[in-house]
């Protein structure tokens, strides 16, 4: 039981927090869709949007989940972090494939190989 | 004998290594179905741009709408912290009370993307629409589906609370629920970001 006392005030934290960073993404997108797309261009906003959402991970997994309170062995933390990188390797090399393949099998290169090349 | 007996543990040492095992294991299935939702994921970004002469992701999502699911989730994973919180000090009433609130947050975040989901069908968008609708409705799909397990789950906790009180396995129990929808907080934080705000753009 001993470590109880400081969660109550770790999950005040956690969900003020939590709060700040939703609003800190929200915010920019809207301004940049009423602003009619014109003063930041996407990748600024994917710069700013993205990150925000891993730190709110960061953080739900610190103040929410407790895993920096893990005792030794880590297990959870070694299991989260194998996961991670599997579903890094999912989604990366899935959208890097897909879109080589979209590029290479593109339909209108595929007709122009096909009307004015040699074919395959 | 003596020494014998000495290194029998106590019925206390069992329970406490069951529950961290059951805790482990637990945390083994969430992130299996992590995964799950990483395939799923994934499939949504490369069927992003796939709209079939169907509405693009900008056409159909109302980020207010959005803003308003996200609040509800993060309030209502913030009371189920609380709630276990509540059961580790063996608080009926504050048990009840916490995950009560989130029982009610919860029902609302299902009936606001239930909404979402009848007018898109109404609209003509359903999943038949297009590859990026298939994979939008799957991906926010299973997320309601999940929410909808644990809202059934925190219902059947909450009887058993009221009825039978904070017992020893009921408080293991409410501990894996909230771990459970903390979980599913963070994967909204991802669907927020990469379905709402990004396809807003």
């Amino acid at each position: 039981m001993k470590f109880h006392k400081g969660l109550l005030k770790s999950y005040i934290i956690g969900f003020v927090l939590s709060i700040i960073l939703t609003l800190c993404a929200y915010l920019p997108v809207v301004y940049h869709v009423n602003s009619h797309h014109e003063n930041l261009s996407h990748i600024t906003i994917l710069f700013i949007i993205l990150p925000l959402a891993f730190v709110q991970l960061f953080v739900q997994l610190l103040f929410f989940l407790h895993l920096g309170q893990e005792e030794k062995p880590r297990w959870k933390l070694s299991m989260l972090v194998s996961f991670f990188s599997i579903v890094l390797i999912v989604i990366v090399a899935s959208i890097w494939i897909m879109q080589h393949l979209n590029y290479n099998m593109s339909f209108i290169q595929f007709n122009n190989l096909m009307k004015y090349g040699e074919g395959f | 004998m003596t020494v014998k007996a000495a290194t029998i543990p106590t019925k206390e040492q069992i329970e406490e290594v069951a529950t961290d095992k059951t805790l482990f294991g637990f945390w083994v299935y969430l992130m299996t179905d992590l995964l799950m939702f990483a395939v799923l994921f994934a499939t949504y970004s490369v069927l992003h741009g796939s709209i079939y002469n169907g509405p693009s992701s900008n056409e159909i999502f109302n980020l207010p709408f959005a803003l308003t699911e996200t609040m509800i989730l993060l309030v209502s994973s913030f009371t189920s912290g609380l709630g276990t919180l509540a059961a580790h000090e063996k608080s009926r009433k504050f048990v009840l009370l916490w995950f009560g609130i989130t029982f009610l947050l919860g029902l609302a975040f299902l009936g606001l993307e239930l909404s979402e989901f009848s007018k898109l069908v109404a609209e003509g968008n359903s999943w038949h629409r297009s590859a990026f609708l298939s994979s939008f409705f799957t991906l926010v799909g299973t997320h309601g589906l999940h929410i909808t397990t644990g809202l059934v789950w925190m219902l059947i906790c909450m009887i058993s609370v009221a009825t039978k009180g904070v017992t020893k396995s009921m408080v293991r129990k409410l501990t894996l629920l909230s771990l459970f929808w903390h979980f599913l907080d963070i994967v909204w934080i991802f669907i927020f970001t990469i379905v709402y705000l990004m396809g807003a753009l």
